[in-house]
């Protein structure tokens, strides 16, 4: 029976490979329904680079929920998983994700030292995750939206496409850190500025409304930690790849 | 103690004109019961009964009823008293009332500390390792308890009390104002809006930034709220009556309405011209945005409107627990936020589904309808009590508490 199953399973991969990466093994599933990852933004710049030079230059700018503790943490955040997941789906382009996270940095702080990272790292993209540190610090939410509008302005006059990456959902801290009004404040800016949002917080909530993951859990261990990054790398990958139209790119090269 | 008595005289001379509506009003007590209730939904963050808060509805939420109403209730309640007993008595029992909610507020601070450092020792996820930055305060209790006191500290969703404190605060002067040179007080409120907006006026929050209610914007709303309770409310019968009016007022809420949609529909957001976007964004809500302001005029109008005054169900069995929760305000207020911290460390505890987030919200608004009735009854025997001395006209008796 087994081997039957195998057999027909192994078939049906050779004659569908855009299935290939839906079936292949994964540590976890932690599926995303698709309105999270689908944009009416277009990642231009993305599409150009991946099409003309098959290359994508991708730059992290962060705070401290863009990382994982510990001596390894990098190599298990979203970033480094992120640069995974995209190798693994765009096989022979070159994928660089370059990565910025600073704990407790403010977003009016990253515009400062913005224009310096965009002349080092000549992205053709930057995710972005905001907010959490502002809301921290409690940062005047008007505040928070001029930084935040000026550094977009700034991301894509140097020529680079913008993904606005919100919080995470925290239910333990929800009582005591409201984010809900600088997450409006991402949604916004990323409609009037033509950038693609990342709902972070909308997609952890979600898995934890479906048992996912168990967000509310008390634990010192790091695997949930780095299994919620893994996904949370995967889900960014599929949402870069839709909204720059990478599977149509794939194909062509490929072929 | 002469010139204690010489405002009395005045006021008792100048406002005999405008003698207030008499007896109670039922739609305050019932919309406030409601927006009571709006405002516990909406404490719970990811709660699916939210969808039902009129704030995804349009610009305004719960809080201007809110507030609106207070401000009526209040200029009813203690302009009878400044009317009756002079500046000294009204003014007194205004700051009472002041001073109880600064103690229901420090209760609920005191609630929420436990929580937090529940959660703080419990508590632990490489995950959220920067979120768990927001305990750090615990580090320093004797910095944080002395800014709570002081109102500058206040945890998330303890905004609207010290908000309500600070406007009962300055409310004695207004209210005498009000009752003198009506027009003159209004123009004097909204006066200081726009200044407010002009100069950046707040008052500062600790750890940094400023209130979230920014006084001196939401102060404009109690005002209207005092201004209406005192005649007002009859000076503007005719611009409520008319066609106009009530058309420009529904025009307004189906525009905001549409723009509410698309926050939530992302693919309506192209349908919001650029330009328009630039100019609406962002409605305020600290500083009581204009757009707010508008659609709670709005809302008012029409509602005034279509429910008069001796609306038959405001009798009725239906809408007496809102009744009842809108007339013991501050304390269903408290225990609102109360069971809003329970509510959402249930939530969170069971991974709460959406039925479990709808039972919740239900058995909140039950044990806040269930208080409510308690206080009310507690009231009643009282009253009826033989000890039970005759109390002066007060915030009980007249037109619920203010």
């Amino acid at each position: 029976m087994k081997l039957i199953s195998a057999l027909v399973a192994s078939i049906a991969l050779s004659c569908f490979p855009a299935w290939a990466a839906v079936a292949e093994p994964q540590p976890e599933t932690c599926d995303v329904p698709a309105s999270f990852l689908e944009s009416e933004i277009d990642l231009g710049r993305a599409t150009v680079e991946m099409k003309d030079r098959h290359r994508l230059d991708i730059t992290v700018i962060g705070s401290g929920s863009s990382a994982l503790p510990g001596p390894d943490g990098a190599r298990f955040a979203y970033p480094a998983q992120l640069e995974n997941a995209l190798k693994q789906q765009l096989p022979g382009a070159e994928i660089n994700v370059t990565a910025h996270v600073q704990p407790k940095r403010t977003t009016a702080s990253v515009v400062s030292e913005l224009s310096k990272i965009l002349a080092e790292d000549k992205p053709s993209l930057v995710v972005w995750q905001a907010g959490t540190a502002d809301a921290l610090n409690g940062v005047e939410t008007d505040e928070f939206r001029a930084s935040l509008d000026s550094g977009v302005e700034m991301i894509q006059a140097a020529g680079a496409d913008v993904i606005l990456m919100n919080m995470q959902y925290s239910p333990r801290t929800a009582s005591m850190l409201d984010v809900s009004a600088y997450a409006d404040i991402m949604r916004h800016i990323a409609q009037q500025r033509g950038a693609v949002l990342f709902d972070r917080l909308g997609i952890m909530q979600y898995w934890n409304d479906a048992g996912t993951f168990d967000l509310y859990a008390a634990t010192k261990k790091y695997d949930m930690a780095r299994r919620v990054h893994e996904c949370i790398g995967r889900a960014l990958a599929s949402q870069i790849i839709n909204a720059a139209h990478l599977d149509a790119v794939r194909m062509q090269t490929t072929r | 103690m002469k010139h204690l008595v010489i405002p009395k005289f005045a006021l008792a001379s100048r406002t005999a004109a405008a003698p207030p509506p008499g007896g109670r009003d039922l739609r305050l007590d019932l919309f406030r019961g409601v927006a009571l209730w709006l405002i516990f939904l909406d404490h719970i963050p990811q709660n699916i009964a939210n969808w039902f808060t009129i704030r995804n509805y349009g610009f305004s939420d719960a809080t201007e009823i809110f507030i609106f109403i207070s401000g009526y209730t209040a200029a009813f309640v203690y302009g009878r008293a400044m009317r009756e007993r002079g500046f000294l008595v009204a003014s007194a029992r205004v700051l009472r009332r002041a001073w109880q909610i600064y103690v229901a507020h420090i209760f609920l601070f005191t609630i929420f500390m436990a929580e937090i450092a529940y959660v703080a020792s419990t508590f632990d996820n490489p995950l959220y390792a920067e979120e768990m930055n927001i305990l750090d305060f615990l580090k320093q209790p004797d910095v944080t308890i002395f800014q709570a006191l002081i109102l500058k500290f206040k945890p998330v969703n303890m905004d609207v009390l010290p908000l309500y404190i600070m406007l009962l605060l300055f409310f004695p002067p207004m209210l005498w104002l009000l009752i003198v040179e009506p027009a003159f007080a209004l123009a004097g409120s909204a006066l200081v809006y726009v200044l407010a907006w002009n100069l950046n006026w707040n008052l500062p929050a600790y750890p940094n930034g400023v209130w979230f209610f920014n006084p001196f914007a939401w102060q404009l709303l109690f005002v209207f709220g005092a201004w209406c309770a005192l005649g007002g409310a009859q000076r503007l019968t005719a611009v409520l009556r008319s066609p106009v009016v009530l058309a420009i007022a529904i025009i307004y809420l189906v525009f905001s309405f549409a723009v509410t949609l698309t926050w939530y529909i992302e693919p309506l957001g192209r349908f919001v011209p650029v330009w328009l976007g630039e100019w609406m964004y962002p409605i305020d809500k600290t500083n009581l945005d204009v757009l707010r302001f508008a659609h709670f005029l709005a809302l008012a109008a029409v509602t005034v409107r279509f429910i008069p005054r001796d609306w038959p169900l405001l009798k009725s069995l239906y809408l007496r627990p809102a009744i009842l929760c809108g007339q013991h305000s501050l304390e269903i207020f408290c225990l609102g936020v109360f069971l809003a911290f329970a509510g959402q460390f249930v939530i969170s505890e069971w991974s709460g589904g959406p039925l479990i987030q709808a039972l919740i919200s239900l058995i909140g608004i039950l044990i806040m309808v269930a208080t409510a009735s308690l206080i009310s009854w507690y009231k009643q025997i009282e009253g009826r009590s033989p000890a039970g001395r005759s109390k002066p006209p007060d915030a009980d008796l007249a037109g619920g508490e203010a």
